[in-house]
């Protein structure tokens, strides 16, 4: 995460932006011959808009990783997805355990996965950190017993 | 390095036989079972050696921009996953051998990994 407190920039109203795409994506939770089906069209709908390959990497690997929390943890979540001619902005919020402890959660190599989930290749204490290493602008906001919101943000010209 | 030659000096089976990888070309390998792993560590057009055979794998070269897929140790994806790799333009193979062994076979011929 290039920069772990908002900044001016990432703290603009969203509505100054023009937005060229959004679209909200249900994920089951449990469901994992279909995990990766948002993210894909993800991947799809930013290369449509000529988005740059890096950019598009960093913002998949982000939906990807959060996409398989939701399969793995959750009962049911959703993935808002915006583009605006200055960001790539993913929400994704989900009914399920929650995060007693974001700090740790976020440590490489910290897991709580089971074994099952090791076996699809997931789970082993990077979906975090990944998450974290792509984004410009990063919240996690977790409520034990509940669910969990994590709010992604890239920016598109980071020179602006 | 040719997939072609790959394919030859690990014994693969191409998986993806509709497409021409004569002509295909990888100089960087990521190997793991982890598939957070490969996302870490990504670099397009690498070439993935994985003994994950679920679609999870797929998904995941494709987020990663992976040219080619090589299953370890006999492990073959089932058809759905061959499917989708196809779909993505992802090549895949299979080989008999293990992780160390495809790996250092890879090094001993100046391949190099990602991570």
């Amino acid at each position: 995460m290039r920069h772990p407190e908002g900044t001016r920039h990432e703290r603009r109203n969203v509505a100054m932006a023009e937005e060229l795409f959004r679209k909200v994506f249900t994920v089951y939770g449990g469901n994992f011959d279909r995990a990766g089906e948002s993210s894909t069209e993800i991947k799809d709908r930013l290369k449509d808009l000529n988005i740059d390959a890096n950019l598009v990497r960093r913002a998949v690997v982000i939906a990807f990783e959060a996409e398989m929390n939701v399969v793995m943890y959750a009962n049911i979540g959703t993935i808002n997805f915006i583009i605006t001619d200055e960001e790539i902005c993913l929400e994704i919020s989900d009914e399920g355990p929650g995060i007693p402890d974001i700090e740790q959660a976020m440590q490489e190599g910290f897991s709580t996965a089971s074994d099952e989930m090791r076996e699809i290749g997931f789970g082993f204490g990077m979906g975090l950190p990944n998450i974290k290493k792509n984004s410009d602008f990063l919240k996690i906001e977790s409520d034990v017993g509940k669910g969990t919101r994590v709010l992604s943000r890239i920016r598109i010209n980071p020179d602006d | 390095m040719k997939l072609n030659e790959i394919k030859d000096i690990l014994k693969c089976d191409v998986l993806t036989e509709n497409q021409d990888i004569s002509h295909v070309e990888v100089d960087t390998v990521m190997a793991s079972d982890g598939m957070s792993e490969i996302l870490a560590f990504h670099h397009p057009g690498a070439l993935m050696i994985t003994g994950l055979t679920n679609i999870q794998s797929v998904r995941t070269a494709d987020v990663a921009d992976v040219k080619a897929i090589i299953y370890i140790r006999g492990k073959l994806p089932n058809e759905k996953t061959v499917a989708l790799a196809l779909q993505k333009g992802i090549h895949v193979m299979a080989t008999k051998l293990g992780m160390f062994d495809t790996c250092g076979i890879l090094r001993e011929h100046g391949m190099k990994g990602a991570m």
